[in-house]
């Protein structure tokens, strides 16, 4: 999930330009890649995403000039590519692909060193960047020295990235980077990535197929037909919320709703008052609140504001004060910087039937129903 | 065969020069004939098949045939003897750089000219090194090839330790002419063996990998 603050502001500088570029290939009636037009800002990550045979690979490898492009111009970082050697131009853009390409006889070191020392940079130098960005990518330095099948997956496709970023280009292509791992190292090298990318804010192009990592990774989806048919260009929240056509709707796909959850935040939406009162209120002025609210429980803060727990009109039975009860706890509750989903699934575990919302320093700011978050996904 | 050695000792150590020299000369021109030829072929598929069909039919000829055939044209020389021997190594080492060539992984491949890898430092970083196992076999089984064929240039004057099979044939001594062929098969399994060490230094991850999946 993307960070609001960190979204690129449409002024931004252009990184790469696509001009009307197409993909032929002899004998084969249809383009691959039809006349793309399509700008990439600096410090974006932008997501090429669409079925087989989209040409989003195409798409990415003429960036890079693994595949020469039929017609067109593609300027990356102020050059047209077609003017530079693709050698050079290559050594300045990171790659990484889907099955990571490590060089089975190289150490993870030399792996890592392969564009440095290419670009000849000095042993020291190399050195001291290799050992950065292990510590980046929370690699073991005792791993620098083994060969890549001695890695698992995960590690691999970190060393994969690493190397990428080896020689700090200010452009990285990636192709499914994240695809040949299991779902669950899969969410944690997205998330390690976002992270990443968050403080390096490297313009980021990747192909992927998965409409979801799509939405979750980047600032901007371009959503491609087949034939290279940009369909629609735009934040992954403008997508979901007004879709362009009928095919971009269907790629989407179902939990449209509920992928939108995942990408707003509990600080975006008006939060409520829920009922609350401090420890040191009467069993009075508690029941008096939860009337005021129509509910049958309250929230309990102590003096500071921090969150204590809930009460119900059951625990205040026999009780003069709300001090002399333990207040039960909540299950859970989410801070402004969760997402809406995060907040739903609060709501629907929860005995309460609202998610409660506390700042990092659990201090109570109000509460989130159902009713409020479909109204804001509605709206 | 301990009088052999005692009464001709110092023949016995020139014809193992002699033998060891042939074969080094024949897998090295070899090697320099081959390396190209199969990289080229590798590059342009179309011209592996009729590269591949002269280097076997070479390959076919029988090796006394061939030196006859070769003597009126370049004498009994160290020259002919090679011809022969350098033609029999052809087939082996082109598949075999072929082939190692091939088995290196299109991914590693892809990756490299994405970084920024020309085609020579492609072929001379990534793909040589990764097909150095397989080359190295067929290095191996062209060795012991020639090892066996520089017995059969003895008829051409060289021979190596080949000289002795022929003498003892001559002088109907078969010690002396199982002496000459001992010695041939010794140096054949020497020499694989020191190959053998040879490879395991020069592609240190292949077996630390296959140690570990052991």
């Amino acid at each position: 999930m993307r960070d609001d603050t960190r979204n690129i502001s449409d002024d931004a500088r252009v990184m790469i330009a696509l001009d009307g570029v197409s993909k032929r290939y002899p004998g084969v009636a249809d383009a691959a890649v039809a006349d793309l037009t399509m700008e990439v800002r600096a410090g974006e990550t932008v997501a090429l995403v669409g079925p087989s045979g989209c040409g989003k690979t195409t798409t990415l490898k003429m960036i890079n000039r693994l595949i020469e492009p039929t017609s067109g111009s593609i300027v990356v970082d102020g050059v047209d590519v077609l003017e530079q050697d693709p050698v050079q131009l290559r050594r300045g853009i990171g790659y990484v692909i889907q099955n990571v390409g490590l060089m089975p006889h190289r150490t993870v070191e030399d792996n890592i060193a392969t564009v440095p020392r290419l670009l000849g940079w000095e042993h020291d130098r190399i050195r001291t960047r290799t050992r950065e960005l292990v510590d980046i990518f929370q690699l073991d330095s005792a791993m620098l020295s083994r060969y890549p099948a001695e890695l698992s997956g995960g590690q691999r496709q970190r060393v994969g990235v690493a190397r990428a970023l080896a020689a700090d280009p200010p452009v990285m292509l990636m192709d499914e980077p994240f695809g040949a791992v299991d779902p669950i190292v899969r969410v944690r090298l997205q998330d390690q990535f976002l992270d990443i990318q968050k403080r390096l804010q490297k313009t980021v192009v990747f192909v992927t197929h998965d409409i979801d990592e799509a939405i979750k990774m980047s600032d901007r989806v371009a959503v491609m037909n087949v034939g290279g048919k940009l369909e629609q260009y735009d934040s992954p929240q403008s997508i979901l919320r007004d879709p362009a056509g009928e095919f971009v709707q269907r790629f989407i796909g179902a939990e449209r709703g509920l992928k939108r959850l995942s990408l707003v935040r509990v600080a975006d939406v008006e939060i409520e008052d829920g009922p609350v009162i401090s420890v040191s209120a009467t069993v009075e002025e508690a029941l008096e609140e939860m009337q005021r609210h129509g509910s049958s429980w309250c929230t309990v803060i102590d003096t500071t504001g921090a969150l204590q727990g809930w009460v119900d009109r059951h625990m205040l039975a026999d009780v003069e004060v709300v001090s002399e009860v333990e207040p039960k706890r909540f299950s859970a509750y989410v801070t402004p910087a969760s997402s809406l989903r995060h907040a739903l699934d609060s709501i629907v575990t929860s005995r309460t039937r609202v998610a409660v919302v506390a700042d990092e320093n659990d201090r109570y700011l109000g509460v989130l129903s159902v009713e409020r978050i479909s109204r804001d996904i509605t709206a | 065969m301990l009088d052999l050695i005692r009464n001709e000792g110092g023949r016995v150590a020139a014809k193992l020069l002699e033998h060891l020299n042939l074969t080094a000369i024949a897998i090295l021109v070899g090697l320099l004939i081959a390396f190209p030829l199969a990289v080229y072929a590798f590059r342009h598929r179309r011209v592996y098949a009729p590269i591949a069909g002269v280097t076997g039919l070479l390959y076919t000829i029988p090796s006394l045939a061939l030196f006859a055939f070769l003597t009126p044209y370049t004498g009994l020389s160290m020259l002919t003897a090679e011809i022969g021997l350098v033609s029999y190594t052809l087939l082996i080492l082109i598949r075999n750089i072929v082939a190692g060539l091939d088995s290196v992984p299109a991914d590693a491949r892809e990756a490299a000219r994405g970084m920024g890898l020309s085609e020579r430092e492609l072929l001379w970083r990534v793909e040589v090194p990764l097909a150095l196992p397989v080359i190295f076999a067929g290095i191996r089984l062209a060795t012991v090839t020639v090892v066996g064929l520089v017995t059969v240039t003895s008829l051409i004057t060289y021979g190596g330790v080949g000289a002795f099979i022929l003498e003892g044939i001559v002088r109907l001594d078969a010690s002396r002419a199982a002496f000459g062929g001992l010695l041939s098969l010794l140096i054949a399994l020497v020499l694989d063996a020191v190959l053998l060490a040879a490879e395991r230094r020069v592609a240190p991850w292949s077996t630390r990998r296959s140690e570990r999946t052991a």
